[in-house]
C-alpha cells in the first residue's frame, strides 16, 4: 500500500497544490487532502489557535486535525520563500512549530524548510531532497521534479485564460486538454478581487465574495489572471522594493488595473489581522484614490455574515453603475502619471 | 535640514547626542502622550501594528517644531517593519507634509556604513564622527545601567515612587552631560542615589522577565508604564532587549562582550527552528533563558497584529509546560488602557506568589 500524504486545503495548497500533487504521485504517495473549509473546520480552527492568529492561519489548523487520522505522513512545509529575496509572510515561516506546539496526536510532519530567498537553486534542491525520502532513485525523484514543474506551469497558464485557482484545479483534473479561454458571459462591470488567494478562493472564508459579484452581474479580474512577469514588471516600479511575494503581485496588478482602462473598481478582501495586508491594502487604497479608482476593503473574520458583505458589494456595485453612466470620473488611460512615484 | 526620529524608550538620548555631534540640527519629538498617538491612529491604516501609529504622531509633533527631515531604519522582510519607511511617506505625502525622509536600509548593517551615510549629510570631521559615536555609546550604555538598576530598586522601595524620581532626574542629567567624564559622573551619582533608597527587606519579591517585540518592550508609553507597575507589586523585572546590546548585536556585530540575544535565539530550538521576523525568535529563545535562569515568570507583550509575536505566542504554551514556567502575553493597541493592564498584573503576580508558597510548603514538608 502506498503511503499517504495530508495537504491541508489551506494557505499554499491555493498555490502550488498541482506541484505537490504531481511531485508526491510521481514517487508512488498518495495525496489525500482535506474537504474545503466549512463550518466545523472553522470553529476547530479557532479553538486550537491563539486567538489573535488570522483567520487562514486559524482554518490551517482546522485543515490539519480533519486530515489527522486519515493520512500517514502531514505535508506541513515551512514556506519561507518561493522566490529571491521575498519572504510570504512571518507567520508561514512558523507554522510548522505552531502547529507542533498546539496540536498533539498528529501523523509525522514532513516540515522542510523551503526558502528561495538565496536563489531558485536552493529551493529544487530541498524538494529533490524531500523526494529521497519517498524513493531512492535520483533519476526517478529528477523525473518526479520536471513532472511537478509542467503540472504547476499548466496551472498558472490556466490561470492567465481567466480561470479561478479552482477552476484551473478541476481542469486539471479532468485532464481536459484543449486549453480554451473561459467562457465569459454577458457583464456589466469588470471588478478586481485583490487579496491573498487562500482568502479569495476559499468560498466559505470570503463569504463567497467573488460568486456574490458575478451574480450582481461583474466579471472578476484578479492577480492570478495575469501573467507573472507583467505583474513583476509592474511592481518594479514601486519606489520601494515590496519583500512579500503575494504582495508584489498584489500591487502589480494594482498598478497594472490603474493604468489601463480594463477595471471599473477595486474590492479588496483582507483578514483581520493580516500583517502583509494592512500594509498592501492601504497602499493600493492610496494609489486607487489618487488615480479615481472606486476601491473597498472587505475585513473578514470569524464572526463576520455573509449578509453583511453582500449589502455592501451591491452597494459597491450599485455605486459604479451610477459612475458609469453620469462618465463623471476620468478614465486615465493613455496617460502615464506616476502613481506611487511621489516626491522623496 | 531639521532632523528628527521616531521615539523608543530612551533612544532619543543617544541619537540626539550622536546626530548633534555630527554637527546637524536635531528636533526631538514630544514625549509620546495620548494626542501623538489619536494623531497616528488618526491617520495611519487602521490594522497597522502600534508602533508605526506612534511614529506618525512623533513625526506630525516634530513637524510643528519645525523638522523637515526624518531618519529612520529599513528592511527586507519579512515583518511589516521594512516597509514602514514607505508607508509612512506616503502617508505623509497625501497629508501634506513636505518630508525629506533618509531610510538607513541594510545591508548598510554595520555600524560604519550607517554612520558615513549620517556624515554625508553633515560633512562633519572625522574626528567629530568618532567623537559623536564615542559620546552616544556612553550615554546608551548608562542609560542601560540605570535602567537595570530602576527595574530592580522598584521591587524593593518603601516609599513607592522615589526610584522613578531619581532614574527621571538620572536621565535628564545624562542627557545633558556632555563629555565622557560628565556621563560616568551622572551615572555614578544615580547609582548611589539608588542605594539610598529606604527599602523593605521582607518583601516578597519575585521575578519577572519581559520579552516579546522591540519597541513595546522599549518603549514605556507603548507598554502602559509595565515596569513600573509591575514594580509597584514587588517584581523585579528584566527585559530580554536592552538598547546598548540591541546596537551591539545588530550594529556593532557583536564585537564588545555584553549580553546578547545571539544566545537566546539558539536556545528557541526545539520549540521554534526558524527565524520568524521581527523578534518571534528572541521571544521564544529568551523565554526559555530566562526560565532556565530561575525567573518565576515571563510577560510576553507586543502590538496587536504583531506576526512575528502571534507567531511566538502560539509557540510559548509550549515552552511554559517544557520549562514549567509561568507565562502571560499582552498585546498592547490604542484601545489598551493601564487599569485593565493592572488588573491583569495583579492576577498574574498573586498567582506566582501562590505558586512559590505552595512549593516552599511543599519543600518544607
Ligand atoms: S499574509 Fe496575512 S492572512 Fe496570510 S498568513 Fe500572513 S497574516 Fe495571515
Ligand atoms: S515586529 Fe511586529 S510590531 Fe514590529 S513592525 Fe513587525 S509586525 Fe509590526
Amino acid at each position: 500500500m502506498s503511503v499517504k500524504v495530508g495537504i491541508p486545503r489551506a494557505l499554499f495548497y491555493y498555490y502550488l497544490f498541482p506541484f505537490w500533487k504531481a511531485f508526491f504521485e510521481y514517487l508512488g504517495a498518495e495525496v489525500v487532502v482535506s474537504p474545503p473549509t466549512n463550518k466545523q473546520i472553522l470553529n476547530i480552527g479557532v479553538k486550537t489557535s491563539v486567538d489573535e492568529a488570522c483567520l487562514p492561519v486559524k482554518v490551517y489548523y482546522g485543515h490539519v486535525i480533519s486530515l489527522r487520522d486519515r493520512v500517514d505522513l502531514l505535508f506541513l512545509p515551512r514556506l519561507v520563500s518561493i522566490e529571491k529575496k521575498a519572504y510570504i509572510c512571518p507567520k508561514f515561516m512558523g507554522l510548522p512549530d505552531m502547529i507542533r506546539s498546539t496540536l498533539s496526536g498528529l501523523p509525522p510532519i514532513i516540515d522542510v524548510n523551503f526558502n528561495a530567498v538565496k536563489g531558485h537553486r536552493a529551493y529544487k534542491k530541498t524538494v529533490l531532497k524531500l523526494g529521497s525520502n519517498f524513493c531512492s532513485s535520483l533519476r526517478k525523484i529528477n523525473r518526479a521534479w520536471v513532472e511537478a514543474v509542467r503540472h504547476q506551469k499548466e496551472f498558472e497558464e490556466l490561470q492567465t485564460y481567466g480561470f479561478s485557482p479552482i477552476e484551473a484545479l478541476r481542469v486539471l483534473q479532468e485532464g481536459r486538454k484543449e486549453k480554451k479561454k473561459k467562457k465569459i458571459f454577458d457583464f456589466s462591470h469588470e471588478i478586481a478581487v485583490l487579496g491573498h488567494g487562500y482568502t479569495i478562493y476559499d468560498d466559505f472564508l470570503s463569504l463567497n465574495t467573488i460568486k456574490h459579484l458575478n451574480d450582481l452581474g461583474a466579471k472578476i479580474s484578479t492577480a492570478e489572471n495575469l501573467p507573472i512577469n507583467l505583474l513583476e514588471e509592474k511592481a518594479e516600479k514601486l519606489p520601494k522594493r515590496m519583500f512579500w511575494t503575494m504582495g508584489k503581485r498584489i500591487l502589480g496588478a494594482a498598478l497594472h488595473y490603474l493604468e489601463s482602462s480594463q477595471i471599473d473598481g477595486f474590492v479588496y478582501v483582507t483578514v483581520f489581522g493580516c500583517g502583509p495586508d494592512s500594509v498592501i491594502a492601504d497602499l493600493t487604497e492610496r494609489y486607487a484614490r489618487r488615480r479615481g479608482m472606486p476601491f473597498i476593503l472587505i475585513t473578514l473574520d470569524e464572526h463576520s455574515g455573509e449578509a453583511g458583505v453582500i449589502t455592501r458589494l451591491e452597494a459597491f456595485v450599485d455605486m459604479l453603475a451610477r459612475r458609469g453612466k453620469h462618465e463623471n470620473y476620468f478614465s486615465s488611460y493613455g496617460k502615464s502619471v506616476d502613481i506611487c512615484q511621489s516626491t522623496s | 535640514m531639521k532632523i528628527t526620529f521616531p521615539h523608543m524608550g530612551n533612544l532619543w538620548i543617544s541619537a540626539k547626542v550622536l546626530l548633534e555631534g555630527l554637527g546637524l540640527e536635531v528636533v526631538v519629538p514630544p514625549p509620546c502622550t495620548k494626542k501623538t498617538l489619536s494623531l497616528g491612529v488618526l491617520h495611519a491604516p487602521e490594522f497597522i501594528c502600534l508602533p508605526l501609529k506612534i511614529n506618525l504622531g512623533n513625526y506630525m509633533e516634530a513637524a510643528e517644531k519645525g523638522a523637515d527631515t526624518i531618519i529612520i531604519a529599513g528592511g527586507r522582510g519579512p515583518c511589516r517593519f521594512g516597509y514602514y519607511c514607505r508607508l509612512e511617506k506616503e502617508i505623509l505625502d497625501d497629508l501634506g507634509y513636505e518630508f525629506r525622509m533618509i531610510v538607513l536600509e541594510p545591508p548598510e548593517n554595520n555600524f560604519l556604513e550607517v554612520i558615513q551615510n549620517i556624515r554625508a549629510l553633515s560633512k562633519c570631521s572625522m574626528f567629530q564622527m568618532i567623537n559623536a559615536v564615542r559620546t552616544a555609546w556612553f550615554k546608551c550604555c548608562a542609560v542601560d545601567e540605570v535602567e537595570k538598576k530602576v527595574q530592580i530598586v522598584r521591587a524593593w522601595e518603601s516609599c513607592p515612587g522615589l526610584a522613578d524620581k531619581i532614574y527621571r532626574e538620572a536621565l535628564k542629567n545624562i542627557d545633558k552631560a556632555q563629555t565622557i567624564k560628565e556621563i560616568f559622573f551622572a551615572k555614578l551619582n544615580v547609582l548611589e542615589a539608588f542605594n539610598d533608597v529606604p527599602v523593605e527587606p521582607e518583601r516578597e519579591v519575585i521575578r519577572l522577565a519581559l520579552v516579546g517585540e522591540i519597541y513595546t518592550i522599549l518603549e514605556p508609553f507603548a507598554n502602559q508604564n509595565i515596569e513600573r507597575h509591575l514594580g509597584k507589586l514587588g517584581a523585579e523585572v528584566k527585559r530580554s532587549i536592552y538598547l546598548s546590546s540591541w546596537v551591539n548585536d545588530h550594529l556593532l556585530g557583536s564585537i564588545l562582550p555584553m549580553e546578547s540575544t545571539k544566545e537566546a535565539c539558539r536556545m528557541s530550538s526545539p520549540y521554534l527552528n526558524y527565524f520568524v521576523g521581527g523578534h518571534g525568535k528572541e521571544t521564544v529563545g529568551s523565554a526559555v533563558k530566562f526560565s532556565r535562569e530561575g525567573f518565576d515568570g515571563i510577560i510576553q507583550i507586543a502590538p496587536l497584529t504583531c506576526g512575528p509575536e502571534i507567531v511566538a505566542e502560539s509557540i510559548l504554551s509550549k515552552v511554559s509546560f517544557s520549562e514549567k514556567i509561568p507565562v502571560m502575553t499582552i498585546y498592547m493597541d490604542e484601545q489598551s488602557g493601564e487599569a485593565g493592564l493592572i488588573t491583569r498584573l495583579e492576577a498574574f503576580v498573586d498567582m506566582i506568589r501562590r505558586k512559590k508558597l505552595s512549593q516552599k510548603t511543599a519543600t518544607r514538608k
